[in-house]
C-alpha cells in the first residue's frame, strides 16, 4: 500500500537501529504519547530493538482510556433515556463505568448503536425522526473535527434530533499538567502524529522552550518511529530542544487550518475530568452557546449517580507514566481483553491491551 | 483511536468522495480537506479526510531515512572489518 509499505522496509530498519545504537550515549526516557505509537512500538518489537540506555514510556494518548467513569456513567444514563439511541464509536462499548457498561446497557435493553463515524450517526437521525439520536463525542483532536462538522451538517441539513455528548479532549493541556505533576521526568517526546496532522507542530513548541524537552512528531510505521528516535537521540546528544517533524508527510507546522476552524467554530475550550490525572483546565472541549440546541448535556437532565473507581485497578497511573501493565495485580489474572476491569486493557490502543496482545516488551 | 490511513481518492462529488484502499473502495467526507483532488492520497480518520498527504515529503523523508540508515550500516562494516584486521 502506499505511502505504508516504503516505511516499512526492513533493510532501512537494520541501518537506522544501527545508526541509533552508535550515536546514543546518555540515559534516557522517552515518551509516546500517543496509544497508536504504543502499538505500533510494541506490536515491531522497537523497544528490543532499541539499545538499553533508550527507556520507552507510554503515555496518556487513548481518548477511551482517559475518558473518566463518571463520563462513562453520565453516557449509560443517557442511553436509559426514553427515546434515545445512543451511537458511539465501537472502542467505548466495552469500557466498564461504575455499575457497567455500554454493551451491557444496550444487552438490558437500552439501544446503543455503533457509529463507524459521526456521519453514521447522522444517518441514524435522519433515519428517527421521531428518535433523539445522541452521538459520543470521544476523542482528541483528531476527531473533534469531525464531530464539529457533524453539528454543522445537522445544523445545514435542519436536523434536530441530533445531540453531541462532549467529552472530547485536549492533548497540549494534559502534557503541561503531566510535565508540571513532575512525577515523571523525561528527555525527549514523541508527539501525536495525527493529533498534529490537525493542529500541528506548533503547539508542542512550550514543551521543547518551556520545559527543555525534545520533542518529535512522528508517523505510525516502523521507520518513522525509529527515524523519531533517532532524531531525539540527536538532540539529547547535542543539548538541543527544538520541536521537530519526522511524518512530514502528513504534519505541518500550522496543521489543517479548515479542520481547526470548524472545531473552534462549534467547540469551545472547557474543563475536562482525565482518569488518573483528574480535573485539567481547558482540556476538554465544550459546544459553543450558538450550538446548544445540539449539546446533550444542556438538552437531557442527566443523573449517572455516585462514581465508583474499580478497586486494584491502576489505570490512572499506568497513564501517567509512573507504572506499566506488569505492576498491576490485576493484569492477566483477574482484568484480561475479554473481561476488561480498567479501560486501559479494553481500548485496542490502551497500555494493558498492547501489553497483553504483543507482550511487554523490555 | 487517533487511526488514520492513507487512501486515494477516485472521485468527488461536492464535499464527498469515492475513495479506495487497498482495493476497496468507499465514500469519505472532504469537509475538513476541501483542497484534495481526484488522484490524492489523504490521511482517512473515522470516515473523513483529516489532511493530504505530500508525495514529495514522503519521498524527501525517504531520501533521507536512506542516507541515516546507510551511515549505520557503513559504521557497521568499519567495524567490522577492523575486527577482521585486530584478528
Amino acid at each position: 500500500m502506499k505511502f505504508v509499505d516504503e516505511f516499512q522496509r526492513s533493510d532501512l530498519v537494520k541501518g537506522l537501529v544501527r545508526h541509533i545504537c552508535d550515536n546514543s550515549h546518555k540515559k534516557v526516557r522517552f515518551m509516546e504519547f500517543c496509544g497508536g505509537h504504543t502499538i505500533a512500538i510494541l506490536k515491531y518489537g522497537i523497544r528490543q530493538l532499541l539499545p538499553p540506555n533508550i527507556e520507552m514510556l507510554s503515555g496518556p494518548g487513548c481518548p477511551v482510556c482517559v475518558t473518566d467513569n463518571a463520563d462513562i456513567d453520565k453516557a449509560i444514563a443517557l442511553a436509559a433515556v426514553p427515546g434515545v439511541i445512543l451511537t458511539t464509536f465501537g472502542d467505548m462499548l466495552k469500557v466498564p463505568g461504575s455499575r457497567g457498561s455500554l454493551q451491557e446497557a444496550k444487552a438490558n435493553g437500552a439501544d446503543v448503536r455503533i457509529a463507524y463515524s459521526t456521519i453514521d450517526a447522522l444517518a441514524i437521525a435522519r433515519e428517527n425522526p421521531e428518535r433523539l439520536v445522541v452521538f459520543l463525542g470521544v476523542g482528541f483532536e483528531t476527531t473533534a473535527p469531525t464531530i464539529a462538522t457533524s453539528v454543522l451538517m445537522a445544523e445545514q441539513e435542519r436536523i434536530t434530533n441530533y445531540y453531541v455528548l462532549s467529552l472530547n479532549k485536549l492533548c497540549p493541556p494534559v502534557i503541561k499538567a503531566l510535565l508540571d505533576s513532575g512525577e515523571v521526568k523525561l528527555n525527549g517526546l514523541i508527539c501525536p502524529g495525527h493529533v498534529s496532522a490537525v493542529i500541528g507542530s506548533e503547539p508542542w513548541e512550550f514543551i521543547a522552550r518551556d520545559y527543555g524537552i525534545p520533542c518529535v512528531v512522528s508517523g505510525f510505521e516502523p521507520l518513522d518511529i525509529l527515524q523519531c528516535v533517532d532524531m531525539l537521540v540527536a538532540q539529547v546528544e547535542s543539548g538541543r530542544s527544538e520541536v521537530e517533524i519526522a511524518y512530514k508527510r502528513g504534519v505541518t507546522l500550522a496543521g489543517n487550518k479548515q479542520a481547526i476552524a470548524l472545531m473552534d467554530r462549534v467547540f469551545e475550550p472547557g474543563e475536562a475530568i482525565w482518569r488518573g490525572i483528574g480535573d485539567v483546565a481547558n482540556s476538554g472541549l465544550k459546544i459553543r452557546a450558538e450550538y446548544s440546541r445540539f449539546d446533550a448535556e444542556r438538552h437531557f437532565e442527566i443523573k449517572p449517580g455516585e462514581t465508583i473507581h474499580p478497586a486494584g485497578c491502576i489505570c490512572g497511573d499506568i497513564l501517567r507514566g509512573i507504572k506499566t501493565p506488569s505492576d498491576c495485580k490485576l493484569y492477566k489474572t483477574v482484568c484480561t481483553p475479554e473481561r476488561p476491569v480498567g479501560p486501559c486493557m479494553v481500548s485496542a490502543e490502551g497500555s494493558c491491551a498492547a501489553y497483553y496482545l504483543y507482550g511487554e516488551g523490555r | 483511536m487517533c487511526l488514520a490511513i492513507p487512501a486515494k481518492i477516485i472521485s468527488i462529488q461536492d464535499k464527498e468522495a469515492v475513495i479506495e484502499i487497498g482495493g476497496i473502495r468507499r465514500e469519505a467526507s472532504l469537509w475538513l480537506t476541501p483542497e484534495a483532488k481526484v488522484g490524492d492520497y489523504v490521511l482517512l480518520h473515522t470516515g473523513f479526510a483529516i489532511a493530504v498527504l505530500d508525495e514529495d515529503e514522503a519521498r524527501e523523508t525517504l531520501e533521507l531515512i536512506e542516507a541515516v540508515a546507510r551511515a549505520g550500516e557503513e559504521e557497521e562494516n568499519e567495524e567490522r572489518s577492523e575486527v577482521k584486521r585486530s584478528e
